[in-house]
């Protein structure tokens, strides 16, 4: 314990104010006070740690090693001294007697006050896991937790062992990471959420962040909870995520966020939620305490940046010396800037997209840079910026003082110079004021004078543009100003372009499809940033579509994304208009067996299903399953025999046969055994939209095989291909596509067909209006020009099939995805009413 | 927990229950049910579980953003005021939800009862049965 008593003898005159806390908010709120009223009070000042005042946000580059700790100190002895402020360090306060208006520190200090300053700050969070008080596994908080960092980062270059773990991708927690990166460890970043820092930033941003920080050289793992810290000879040695991920680690640093410390006040008997709760006076339910800075609630809110904890000092300290404003302290917008250096990133007020407010987004993918202002009745209310952070501050001044922005909306997003530049209200007028010989497609080079030729020689659309001068044809980063030239040279004659993906985009499904492939996209955030998506997260009709296109470029490679997919594929069964769901094994070509009929109607029986009904496409529907029941009805089935039968997805669903050359006396070929073949070939498979294939062993077609997406017509002398068939709204009857000899061809040709499908078509697309809209004779050039193009298509299809050819029911059944089956928790409001 | 506040909000369990962008479910029994979102922001919702279009299972939805798509006809409901979005109209009602120390809490007065809570604001839940 350290005590600095430079007046220890004072008389009581003057009144006594007692401070707890000798951080950043304890030491600013005397600094007022000593400002507004000199000599007013005797002050004493309580501090845990056993150190002078200094500055806790640069601890970060302490830990960086770009600091020392001399250099963070903001106030040393001397001031203590010569504000005659008794400093009691590295002796925590330990009780509040309110009665007799006394603090007890854990010395035995018994300290009087007149009036009472609570600035405890805030505790780490502490995630309860197994392990988590094992040594090696450091909180980010003080200056001896930095210090136990550089212990371990130092011990683990000797010893050559310099594993580190960061619980938390939040600020604090990309802080630490950076700095034990710099100091030669090898981190990880394990982050519940899907997004880094995702209470600062949005999905868009915090993907960005991600990729600078993997190129760095971090490892990130998102959506990744922490089930129990390892431990080895009483030391820390890894971690183990939920879903058994093992990580080693030599260090541990917990850094999933902070709680306001109460501790003290609660036991004092003072009002505490979340924090401790104050007026806009800084006082607290005894009014002769104040609190301020982290540990208080104001207005339901807690604050972690230091900015309003600076104007809470200062509304203290007017209340306590009846000197300033008066007016108190209202609450505050905060704004983050990321002070991991060379990363800019910021982000001012609210962003979640609530009722009524509207985006703008802009993105520059060749420069990294996202921006996104949210726009609520006029004002600002919400900024993300990342990459260019230049305008930052501009954007948290007009959103502090609600200015009402109609006037420079349209050119809000390209930053104070030019909205302010005269060039305001139209957004064309930029555009018109570039010279002619100015660049507008950096990627093929194209000038602006060079896009109004080729307008005034008939391009009257982006599209015929991209064709022509060949502007805006490769990243798609210049399609508004093309627009804009559009705009400007025919006025209203601009022909509308083709139908883009969804609203989110200005790109056609086409376009997405070849830029996933030409630029390497594997992920949706990372699609959404380059492509310049317009919403921060896409919709319900993008996110399945960009799902499927990545899923069907990159097979093996891409995850996929589950928050993407519709409900059924998500649960892999039919979901009803009553919120049940059907389930349909699958049953091989149509064929069953007693043993899988004895199952289904165990099935039946046992889950009491209201109603088990004959399809269209030879199999069994069991109707009336509770989603919580789904797996125990898949094990069953999985115990019989039986997988997913894909009735929910947009995949192969059923290969539907007659009975063929076995038995039947026209039959040609043997159509049942060779839809089995296909079936077992095909199924599993997620495509465009759902898939329908027939084989009929006769030209009787007893297995309508020509209204299937794929259908096979045996005749003696082999067998007739049929395509792009549908049996429903409107009803088209196949085309004729070849005639092949053999069995092993027949295969073949309907691999190579499935693949061109999934490869080509639109998400959502059937086959019918897939070649309705491309032409059959497109169709055979593409399969029939180039004399391997069949064998290399059906091999991509069988690559794809080695990832996608897995019961999804079986992971299930074993207890993959719980979540998704069960409920959260049952609620009895008998048991509850009591309870009131 | 404040002590004040103990008995007004019920303990549903920790906020890891639930994945970002993904809803779960709260069977309330002889009540109605209820959904509970984690949007990929980080915010949590609840909701009656109930689309007042066809009274489809909303937590079995797309989520984007602070919306839901139904799973049964594509209608995206707020999930921060169950109000429906676009040119549908019609309202699910809202269930108070508070995050405190990693757990979720949930009010327990609109737990027991949506359907008064329904009466008494403008959300009808059965208008469109």
């Amino acid at each position: 314990m350290n005590a600095i008593f430079p007046f220890p003898d004072t008389p009581g005159s003057r009144e006594k104010l007692v401070v707890i806390g000798n951080g950043m908010a304890g030491c600013r709120t005397v600094e007022e006070v000593l400002a507004r009223a000199p000599g007013r009070f005797d002050i004493t000042i309580i501090g845990a740690e056993p150190r002078v005042n200094y500055n806790r946000i640069m601890l970060s580059p302490v830990l960086a090693g770009e600091k020392a700790f001399d250099d963070i100190i903001i106030n040393g002895p001397q001031w203590y001294a010569d504000n005659a402020i008794a400093l009691i360090s590295g002796d925590p306060a330990e009780m509040i007697d309110r009665e007799a208006h006394t603090v007890v520190t854990r010395g035995g200090l018994v300290l009087p006050y007149d009036r009472l300053v609570i600035a405890t700050g805030s505790d780490p969070f502490i995630i309860p896991v197994p392990g988590h008080d094992l040594v090696g596994v450091v909180t980010f908080r003080d200056l001896d937790d930095v210090d136990r960092m550089i212990a371990a980062a130092e011990a683990g270059e000797t010893e050559g062992s310099n594993a580190a773990v960061v619980i938390g991708g939040g600020l604090l927690g990309l802080e630490a990471a950076h700095g034990l990166a710099l100091r030669g460890m090898q981190v990880t970043v394990v982050h519940l959420m899907s997004t880094l820092m995702e209470r600062q930033l949005d999905e868009a941003a915090g993907w960005l962040l991600r990729q600078e920080l993997e190129r760095r050289g971090h490892t990130i793992l998102t959506s990744a909870n922490t089930k129990a810290i390892l431990g080895a000879a009483g030391r820390v040695a890894g971690i183990v995520l939920e879903d058994g991920t093992r990580i080693r680690a030599d260090l541990v640093v917990m850094a999933a966020g902070i709680k306001p410390s109460v501790a003290l006040a609660k036991a004092a008997g003072l009002a505490c939620e979340r924090g401790i709760v104050v007026d806009d006076h800084m006082v607290t339910s005894d009014p002769a305490i104040l609190a301020v800075g982290e540990c208080v609630q104001h207005r339901g809110a807690c604050y972690g940046l230091v900015a309003p904890i600076w104007e809470m000092c200062r509304a203290l300290a007017d209340c306590l010396t009846g000197v300033g404003s008066g007016r108190g302290y209202e609450g505050s917008v905060t704004s983050t800037k990321l002070k991991v250096s060379g990363i800019d990133v910021f982000s001012a007020g609210d962003f979640s997209g609530g009722e009524g407010s509207e985006d703008v987004v802009m993105r520059d993918a060749a420069h990294g840079i996202y921006k996104r202002l949210v726009i609520k009745d006029n004002r600002l209310i919400g900024a993300v910026l990342y990459g260019d952070t230049a305008d930052g501050n501009w954007y948290f001044d007009l959103l502090r003082r609600q200015e009402d922005i109609a006037a420079i909306r349209q050119s809000l997003i390209f930053g104070q110079a030019y909205a302010a530049g005269g060039a305001g209200g139209d957004p064309h007028a930029a555009v018109a004021a570039l010279s002619d010989d100015a660049e507008v497609c950096g990627c093929n080079g194209v000038s602006k004078g060079a896009v109004i030729s080729a307008i005034n020689e008939g391009a009257h659309s982006v599209a015929a543009l991209r064709s022509t001068c060949k502007a805006s044809a490769s990243c798609g980063s210049c399609t508004n100003i093309v627009e804009s030239l559009l705009a400007l040279t025919l006025g209203a004659e601009v022909e509308a372009g083709p139908k883009t993906l969804c609203g989110c985009t200005s790109f056609t499904h086409d376009d997405v499809r070849r830029l996933i492939l030409e630029r390497n996209l594997k992920s949706i955030p990372q699609v959404m940033q380059e492509l310049h998506w317009s919403t921060p997260e896409g919709c319900a009709s993008c996110r399945p579509a960009l799902n499927y296109y990545l899923l069907c470029a990159w097979p093996g490679e891409y995850a996929d994304d589950e928050t993407s997919r519709f409900v059924n594929e998500r649960l892999h069964a039919n979901i009803q208009k009553d919120g049940t769901y059907s389930v349909v094994p699958r049953m091989w070509g149509g064929i069953t067996s007693p043993r899988e009929l004895r199952a289904i109607a165990d099935v039946v029986e046992k889950y009491n299903a209201p109603m088990v009904k004959v399809t269209g496409g030879q199999r069994l529907d069991i109707f009336g399953i509770r989603k919580e029941d789904l797996p125990a009805v898949w094990a069953d089935l999985n115990a019989a025999g039986m997988v997913s039968g894909h009735a929910y997805g947009k995949a192969l669903r059923t290969v539907k046969t007659c009975v063929g050359s076995e038995w039947c006396r026209f039959g040609t070929q043997d159509s049942t055994g060779l839809g089995v073949k296909i079936e077992q070939a095909t199924w599993g498979s997620y495509m465009p939209h759902k898939f329908k294939i027939a084989v009929s062993g006769c030209p009787r077609n007893c297995a309508e095989a020509t209204i299937k997406d794929f259908g096979i017509v045996c005749v003696d002398s082999g067998y007739e291909l049929h395509v792009g068939g549908n049996g429903g709204i409107k009803v088209r009857v196949t085309d004729f596509l070849c005639k092949v000899e053999t069995e092993a061809e027949a295969m073949e040709h309907c691999l190579a067909f499935i693949q061109l499908y999934r490869e080509e078509a639109h998400y959502l697309e059937r086959t019918a209006p897939w070649i309705e809209r491309k032409g059959l004779e497109w169709l055979k050039a593409q399969l029939f020009t180039d004399p391997d193009r069949i064998s290399r298509l059906a091999a991509r299809f069988r690559l794809s099939q080695k990832y996608w050819q897995i019961d999804p029911w079986a992971g299930r059944a074993a207890g993959a995805h719980h979540d998704l089956h069960q409920h959260l928790a049952e609620v009895r409001p008998l048991a509850l009413e009591k309870a009131q | 927990m404040n002590s004040d506040t103990v008995g007004q909000w019920l303990d549903i369990g920790p906020v890891t229950q639930i994945k970002a962008g993904t809803g779960r479910t709260l069977p309330v029994l002889g009540g109605e049910e209820i959904a509970v979102f984690l949007t990929t922001r980080g915010e949590y919702f609840a909701l009656v579980n109930k689309c007042p279009h066809k009274h489809g299972p909303l937590s079995e939805g797309l989520v984007h953003g602070d919306s839901v798509t139904c799973p049964l006809h594509n209608w995206r409901i707020s999930l921060r005021t169950g109000e429906a979005l676009g040119d549908d109209r019609g309202c699910t009602p809202t269930i108070p939800l508070k995050v405190e120390s990693g757990r979720l809490f949930l009010l327990r007065e609109a737990v027991l009862a949506p359907r008064r809570q329904a009466e008494a604001g403008t959300c009808a839940l059965d208008t469109a049965a």
